[in-house]
């Protein structure tokens, strides 16, 4: 085939931006030929309706960028941040784009060029680089909430505005100093003959306010013969400083885990956004430490459906509907092993409900964000759940827990929300 | 200008009208992405009355409009020509009555198409035309293409499940067309099955009356691979020649399958067949068996390189994955696909064939062909670079012959994606100047300002002498290239 000079049909048009983003990103957009097959696989664009708020138009929108045919590109910027960068649309696509990577790299361009504005994205961003990137400041500042907590300082900061509604609505009260003790580090032996050894990733915000669920964890892997390893030099996962634009912040994070997990062959984690986020180190880091690291990492469900359940789950007679975390199902492609495992419950029966694999509406700190996208989604989510009519919601992520359970209750009902390690532990022995 | 976009914001409020110019972007072009125009404006009616008073401010204003569902139509139909407000129709997705007696439902236009299916399932209903598109396209953008799909051979067209529209007139006026219900298409003149195909050009239908089909009790879905091309057409016209009705008849060529088998829409089919054939048929078991042996015998004479036969859904799924995501799979072989759609007659299809990938060669274009053999339905597909001005000026041009060959053949230029912009200087090659006459009349009839999807389907007179010689798409491409 013949080939003549490849350059943009549309050149700059007078008083258009110059383009902050790589070529690498902009090759990502070209692999688009505007099928819109994503777009009913989008939360957002099911929501809106707009095609600005869809997978298409958002790299419509970039490719547009990198063409140089923006003037504002805060209008990109403010479709871009209406994402709730759940992946969905990369299952969807037949093309194969990583629209991930073309999402978080034109958020961190546009980062760089100018940090964003407005009140809340900026508490949030200090928030995220100087407390939950550093453990014993989110340890402390958790601590300081439970006693605000505990004056009744919470209520009168959602009375007087300063507490936004979605947050008060979604965050579960702070647990008491014991249930927020962090998980003792070093290696923990199992009773029996070991199995293996596996690394165990703890998390940011897991440890304050899912403690416990960290330590269920912990408990069903010695329960089922593997040694478990705490690295007490571990950090956050950087996951949300991605998601926020701030790269550089993250790859520091993501350092210190490659090295604190060195001598681990498997790293174990209970949180699918963590888990995601940590196999795409070779990406965020771009070299072998990165890539080494991301391919040890697997979700708690896949490692224990992979190398099989040594203990019995405790018998459990209830109706359990199953929701796929996006971070899951569209970011790591875990699907059936969670169903898997829970089908070895002794009592339990599943309750199918429509679209599992559609996001709830969390993603990370979204629901502070964009609350009323965010609200939207959560009730189309509680409404599909509630239909189904289970006792308990089991998924495998932190915000999806707090997202669906806050909007289970809205809906007024009685079913609880798990972890699926919650319900595979098995009988207490003496 | 600025004051109908006003009246507009003020009428649905900010949420509801986009009129920022970098965010209009989006909304420049569909699946057709050789055509490219951005909007003034786009709003998110909700309801018959929002629509009303959307078209009162446009028609008072003198402003044209584009009404537009989910973007996925392959000619153009809801890009602009000239400045336009777009009317998005994605927010009214509501079904709002199913009669499972009488077998319809009444839906708003941006259902989507498998939606609707989806809603009736528990009754063992369908919605029976589905386009390859239909997890996305709306029941409204259906009405307005006159939509088929590959059970459309056996099932018919878009126009044949039509039982009723509520049609706002682009003066904002109600119109009702065919009936609220009933078993069979009302008498007097059938103005539904006018406006059903008229490209969005006659106004906005806002509910619609669909017929739902009872689902058949049992599928057989089989697959056969030919070491070429003329094989798995002769098949086809012997399976039809036969008397059999398979509900489906799709074929794929070598391109598209190495394409598919890449894609997430990976279904096993062989890799080194230059052809594979997909049929389908339905209805109860014991026909099934006989069918399904008729097609083997015809499969068998035409030297078929292996078959395969889906019986349970998941199998059936498997096989029909590579055929319903081939479109969005081309995505990588280059940065632009462009679909084309034409129709020839069964018995020419080797010929056509033939001429398209000679066409294909002489202008140095990546062409590949999947289409619904059944019926004759061609959909070349032309893989591009669409930063590159002479590659596409090369693919337009090609795209052309192509659809003269087709009518050439005793075909036509549309089967189902179509007229929009990207076939309008194509019209001419169909009809006689006095025909296209007759057509601008009963559009007139409907709008009388033309404000309603303007430079669509009908070419102007000018454009129809033209056209002859040189396609307008390249003119305009290569326009737009040396005025930059």
């Amino acid at each position: 085939m013949t080939t003549s000079s490849t350059r943009p049909a549309f050149d700059s048009k007078a008083g258009a931006e110059s383009s902050p983003l790589s070529a690498n990103t902009y090759e990502q957009t070209l692999g688009c030929v505007h099928c819109g097959l994503c777009l009913p696989a989008c939360p957002t664009y099911k929501t809106t309706g707009s095609e600005a708020d869809s997978p298409r138009g958002r790299i419509y929108l970039v490719r547009a960028l990198a063409e140089g045919r923006v003037q504002d590109s805060g209008i990109v910027r403010h479709h871009l941040d209406r994402c709730l960068d759940c992946r969905a649309c990369e299952t969807a696509c037949p093309s194969g784009v990583h629209y991930g990577a073309i999402l978080e790299s034109t958020r961190a361009a546009l980062e760089a060029k100018q940090p964003a504005a407005g009140l809340r994205v900026r508490v949030a961003k200090l928030l995220l680089r100087h407390v939950v990137a550093h453990q014993a400041r989110l340890r402390f500042s958790f601590a300081l909430l439970r006693l605000a907590e505990s004056l009744g300082l919470r209520r009168l900061a959602r009375a007087i505005g300063l507490l936004p509604k979605a947050v008060d609505d979604i965050a579960p009260r702070v647990p008491g100093a014991s249930a927020r003790a962090p998980l003792p580090t070093g290696w923990h032996k199992p009773r029996g003959q070991s199995r293996g050894k596996v690394g165990l990733f703890t998390g940011c915000v897991m440890e304050p306010i899912f403690g416990h669920m960290n330590r269920a964890t912990l408990r069903l892997l010695l329960a089922n013969d593997f040694e478990v390893f705490v690295p007490s030099a571990q950090k956050c996962c950087g996951a949300l400083l991605v998601h926020a634009g701030l790269p550089e912040d993250a790859q520091r994070l993501a350092r210190a885990n490659t090295t604190a997990f060195a001598e681990c062959e498997v790293v174990v984690n209970n949180s699918a956004g963590c888990g995601c986020a940590m196999r795409e180190y070779g990406e965020l880091l771009g070299d072998e430490a990165g890539r080494t690291f991301a391919e040890k990492c697997r979700d708690i469900s896949e490692f224990l459906a992979d190398r099989g359940l040594s203990a019995t789950p405790a018998r459990c007679e209830v109706k359990v509907a199953y929701d796929d975390p996006c971070h899951l199902c569209h970011g790591q492609k875990v699907r059936q092993q969670p169903r898997d495992l829970l089908a070895k419950v002794p009592g339990l029966k599943f309750t199918q409900h429509a679209r599992p694999e559609d996001c709830c509406g969390s993603a990370g700190i979204y629901n502070l964000l964009q609350p009323d996208l965010a609200a939207d989604i959560g009730r189309r989510k509680a409404e599909s759940l509630c239909a189904a009519n289970p006792d308990l919601v089991a998924t495998g992520n932190p915000g999806c827990m707090m997202q669906i359970a806050a909007h289970l209750k809205a809906a007024g009902s009685k079913a609880r929300v798990v972890h699926p390690v919650e319900l595979l532990l098995p009988e207490d022995r003496p | 200008m600025k004051s109908v976009v006003d009246e507009l914001e003020a009428l649905l409020g900010p949420n509801r009208t986009i009129h920022s110019r970098d965010a209009l972007l989006a909304w420049e072009c569909d699946g057709f992405t050789i055509h490219r125009e951005p909007p003034l404006a786009v709003v998110f009616p909700e309801s018959t009355t929002e629509v009303q008073a959307v078209l009162r401010i446009l028609s008072k204003n003198g402003v044209p409009f584009v009404p537009r569902g989910a973007g996925t139509c392959l000619s153009g139909g809801p890009t602009p020509v000239g400045p336009s407000v777009v009317v998005e129709l994605a927010r009214m997705n509501r079904v709002l009555d199913v009669d499972a007696v009488d077998r319809s439902a009444l839906v708003q236009p941006g259902v989507v198409n498998l939606d609707l299916t989806t809603h009736v399932k528990h009754l063992s209903l369908h919605y029976a035309p589905d386009p390859s598109s239909q997890s996305v396209c709306t029941i409204g953008g259906n009405v307005a293409e006159n939509s088929g799909g590959p059970h459309c051979f056996k099932y018919g067209m878009t126009v044949d499940h039509l039982i009723g529209a509520t049609v706002v007139l682009p003066d904002g006026q109600l119109a009702q067309l065919g009936t609220e219900s009933g078993p069979r298409p009302p008498q007097g003149l059938d103005l539904l099955g006018v406006f059903c195909g008229s490209e969005g050009t006659f106004g906005i239908c806002t509910e619609i009356r669909v017929r739902l089909s009872t689902d058949q009790p049992a599928v057989r879905t089989l697959l056969a691979s030919f070491a070429d091309m003329t094989s798995a057409c002769r098949a086809v016209s012997d399976i039809v020649g036969r008397g059999l009705v398979p509900a489906a008849l799709e074929i794929l060529d070598q391109a598209t399958i190495r394409a598919v088998e890449a894609s997430v829409y990976k279904a096993g089919y062989p890799e080194d067949a230059a052809a594979v054939l997909l049929v389908e048929f339905d209805g109860e078991e014991e026909t099934l068996d006989e069918e399904a042996g008729q097609t083997r015998q015809v499969f068998a004479h035409h030297d078929a390189l292996r078959i395969e036969e889906a019986t349970d859904p998941r199998e059936r799924l498997r096989l029909w994955k590579g055929r319903k995501g081939a479109f969005g799979a081309m995505g990588r072989l280059s940065t632009d696909l462009y679909v084309l759609d034409g129709v020839v007659p069964r018995t020419k299809l080797v010929e056509a064939l033939e001429g398209i990938y000679a066409i294909g060669k002489k202008h140095f274009v990546v062409l590949t062909n999947v289409f619904h053999a059944g019926d004759g339905n061609l959909h070349p597909n032309i893989s591009y670079d669409g930063r590159n001005t002479e590659e596409t000026a090369r693919v337009v041009q090609a795209g052309h012959e192509i659809l003269e060959l087709c009518v050439k053949l005793g075909g036509s230029v549309s089967g189902e994606h179509g007229i929009g912009t990207e076939k309008i200087n194509h019209m001419p090659l169909m009809y006689r100047p006095q025909d296209l006459d007759v057509m601008a009349r009963v559009r007139r009839a409907f709008d009388k300002e033309g404000l309603c999807n303007p430079g669509k389907v009908l070419p102007n007179r000018s454009a129809c002498a033209e056209s002859q010689k040189w396609p307008a798409m390249i003119a305009r491409v290569l326009g737009e290239d040396a005025a930059r």
